[in-house]
């Protein structure tokens, strides 16, 4: 008996989608590296987890929006202007230290997010759209405060620059921020009656109303955390490129968004885990860092992301399907 | 005397009269501070830069109606433009590239629609991933280049003026497509199956109606436009660039939600679409009239999609409470 429990346990720990990633990604980086000797170098390494740091974040904040089967477009665009806010609050006071720069940013994006998140609450509007509007309602205002404007590495002070590089125990600051980032919402999601209520809304918004879980306030909750982590995710950004302007992080929701599905989170909500979005925001990493060594252009990259979210998304439908024929086939015997 | 009282009454419960009232403010607002607004060669040459949005929004209002939505627009177009571009640079004859263009666009909403209908797939996966996938295609063949070795009769279509008139031609082919699916969606019984759909697909499948068929077919129709809105706009500009329709899907589903289609599907009428898509387009052209730059006005667009949503809906507890309230007291 004993023995057919473990056997199952096994059995389900394989099948499970962070091993699923974890092998899928050894399998990338050999071969990637039978092309390209130096890509297992520690160098190497540090850099790819050093540039998939922010995406992680990222990624972390895009999923708690999809986990209560709503979606955040806009994550993209909070970043850039709250990045650009917190640029020129540097700029304007330079003898700030990081622990204020890092609280109002995620001060600032929680606003934004809490923006999204009222509309989505209080207006009844699909998130789909509200985030639609709001992409460039953000966008258009970093535009309008900078004018076009870029603010460059020579306004920021060294010390503004470090605040992703500074090394710690051996380890780029960035790296740290990531780790207490990922780790606090681990806890938050697997151990939090908070964190356990934005599955069961995302699993099914009625029920969870019926069992006392107020959907609204989930939804405000999710918006919010989503906001603050891309203020965060900002201001990590133009520290580590050293510019901020209106074009900052273009695209990330794609990224974000396709790290979520690759995985394991169902975009119709109440499905992911922390390893698991991380290891699929890795595994965008490795591929974006592995494109010049495979002679790609760059310009083959974002065809190669569409074509990963249709991939892992057809794939977890597939999954999904033939979860449930299992589930039903057990309901009869 | 009744009657006319019955006839306002009726009126002003009608989303599209307010939408109607919205686009005379903006016109009387635009004629006042700026002297080139109501001018007849200026608001005919407005036509050319909206009208290809107009075209794609016609069919996007099948699409929500059914429940569904299509964010890959831009890059549907992006890929038709790109496949024209292919074409003429291959030296093809003016129609062989403009079937390049429309066969691309209907591929690409045949792709969108056999993933969503097939495999049940919500919508908005699905074009979330073509939308990145088709531009990227289109990105990878440009790289940083544009086309523009454009024969000069292909030039000429998306420029044309209908006989001595200033008329855009994109003008024409709009209204001819505009009542081909204003006929479709309210006289057919394809129009009318769209609508179950919408309101209840369970309802529909079971009353015999072949939902994924038709929701495929409304994918493929959205492809076609797309690849319609293409040709004008690659012609109008004489190029394919990278960045060609960036952010198009914005202003197409504004225009088709702030026309009162309702983003749940199942409710509305082609008729406030077609006021919202002048009311948008005409706003654009009057903002740009007084140097407000594009990247601005697109914070106008964002509130204007999220008002579109959020007031019909006041409007509509409003009514029912009054309803409720007039019960009660007779």
């Amino acid at each position: 008996m004993n023995n057919v429990m473990k056997k199952k346990r096994l059995g389900g720990f394989i099948r499970s989608r962070e091993i699923t990633l974890v092998f899928l990604i050894i399998f990338l980086v050999l071969v990637v590296s039978t092309r390209y000797g130096k890509f297992l170098s520690p160098d190497n390494i540090g850099d790819i987890v050093m540039d998939s740091s922010i995406l992680i974040i990222m990624t972390i904040a895009q999923m708690g929006v999809i986990l209560i089967g709503g979606i955040d477009l806009s994550i993209a665009s909070n970043m850039a202007l709250t990045s650009y806010l917190v640029a020129q609050l540097h700029v304007i006071n330079p003898g700030l230290p990081a622990s204020v720069l890092i609280l109002s940013a995620l001060f600032l994006g929680m606003i934004f997010g809490l923006f999204n998140g009222i509309l989505v609450a209080l207006g009844n509007i699909p998130p789909v759209i509200a985030t639609l509007g709001t992409i460039s309602i953000y966008r258009g205002l970093t535009y309008f405060i900078s004018q076009g404007e870029w603010i460059s590495a020579h306004q920021m002070t060294s010390e503004f620059k470090y605040i992703t590089k500074t090394h710690f125990l051996g380890l780029p600051a960035l790296i740290w921020y990531m780790t207490a980032v990922s780790l606090v919402f681990y806890i938050f999601y697997s151990h939090i009656r908070t964190g356990r209520e934005f599955y069961s809304v995302g699993g099914n918004a009625d029920a969870a109303g019926y069992v006392g879980v107020s959907l609204k306030k989930i939804q405000i909750l999710a918006f919010s955390i989503s906001g603050a982590l891309a203020g965060l995710g900002g201001l990590f950004y133009i520290s580590k490129y050293a510019i901020a302007q209106t074009d900052t992080a273009l695209g990330y929701e794609f990224k974000t968004i396709s790290a979520c599905v690759i995985g394991g989170v169902s975009l119709s909500g109440g499905v992911g885990t922390i390893p698991g979005v991380i290891l699929g925001a890795l595994f965008i990493g490795i591929v974006n860092n592995a494109l010049p060594v495979i002679n790609l252009s760059p310009f083959y990259q974002m065809a190669l992301l569409g074509a990963i979210i249709l991939v892992a998304v057809i794939y977890n439908k597939l999954a999904d399907d033939r979860n449930q024929k299992f589930i039903s086939r057990k309901r009869e015997f | 005397m009744n009657q006319i009282k019955l006839f306002i009454g009726e009126m002003v419960k009608k989303w599209e009269f307010y939408l109607f009232l919205f686009f005379c403010l903006i016109v009387i607002f635009f004629s006042t501070v700026s002297p080139y607004f109501l001018d007849y060669f200026n608001l005919m040459n407005a036509l050319f830069s909206f009208m290809e949005r107009g075209i794609v929004a016609l069919p996007v209002i099948l699409v929500i109606l059914s429940g569904e939505i299509d964010v890959s627009l831009a890059s549907i177009i992006a890929l038709s433009s790109m496949s024209m571009g292919l074409g003429a640079e291959a030296g093809a004859p003016v129609f062989v590239i403009i079937l390049l263009g429309l066969i691309t666009g209907i591929a690409a909403g045949f792709i969108n629609g056999i993933i969503i209908t097939r495999l049940d797939i919500p919508a908005i996966a699905v074009t979330i991933g073509t939308m990145s996938l088709f531009r990227g295609i289109s990105n990878a063949v440009l790289g940083a280049e544009a086309i523009t070795s454009y024969p000069a009769e292909f030039k000429w279509i998306g420029n044309a003026t209908v006989g001595n008139t200033l008329i855009p031609l994109p003008f024409v082919v709009f209204v001819i497509l505009a009542s081909f699916v204003g006929v479709l969606l309210h006289k057919t019984k394809f129009g009318r199956s769209i609508f179950v759909i919408g309101n209840n697909r369970d309802v529909a499948t079971f009353s015999g109606i072949r939902t994924r068929n038709i929701k495929l077919l409304v994918f493929m129709m959205t492809g076609l436009f797309c690849g319609i809105a293409a040709v004008f706009l690659t012609s109008r500009i004489a190029s394919t660039r990278p960045n060609i329709a960036i952010g198009w899907e914005l202003e197409i589903i504004t225009s088709v939600v702030l026309g009162g289609i309702a983003i749940t599907g199942g409710k509305g009428h082609i008729g406030g679409v077609l006021i919202a898509i002048f009311l948008l387009g005409y706003l654009k052209f009057g903002l740009g009239l007084l140097n407000v730059q594009g990247k601005i006005v697109i914070i106008f667009v964002g509130f204007l999609l999220i008002l579109a949503i959020w007031l019909p809906e006041r409007l509509r507890t409003y009514q029912e409470s009054r309803k409720y309230r007039k019960v009660t007291t007779t």
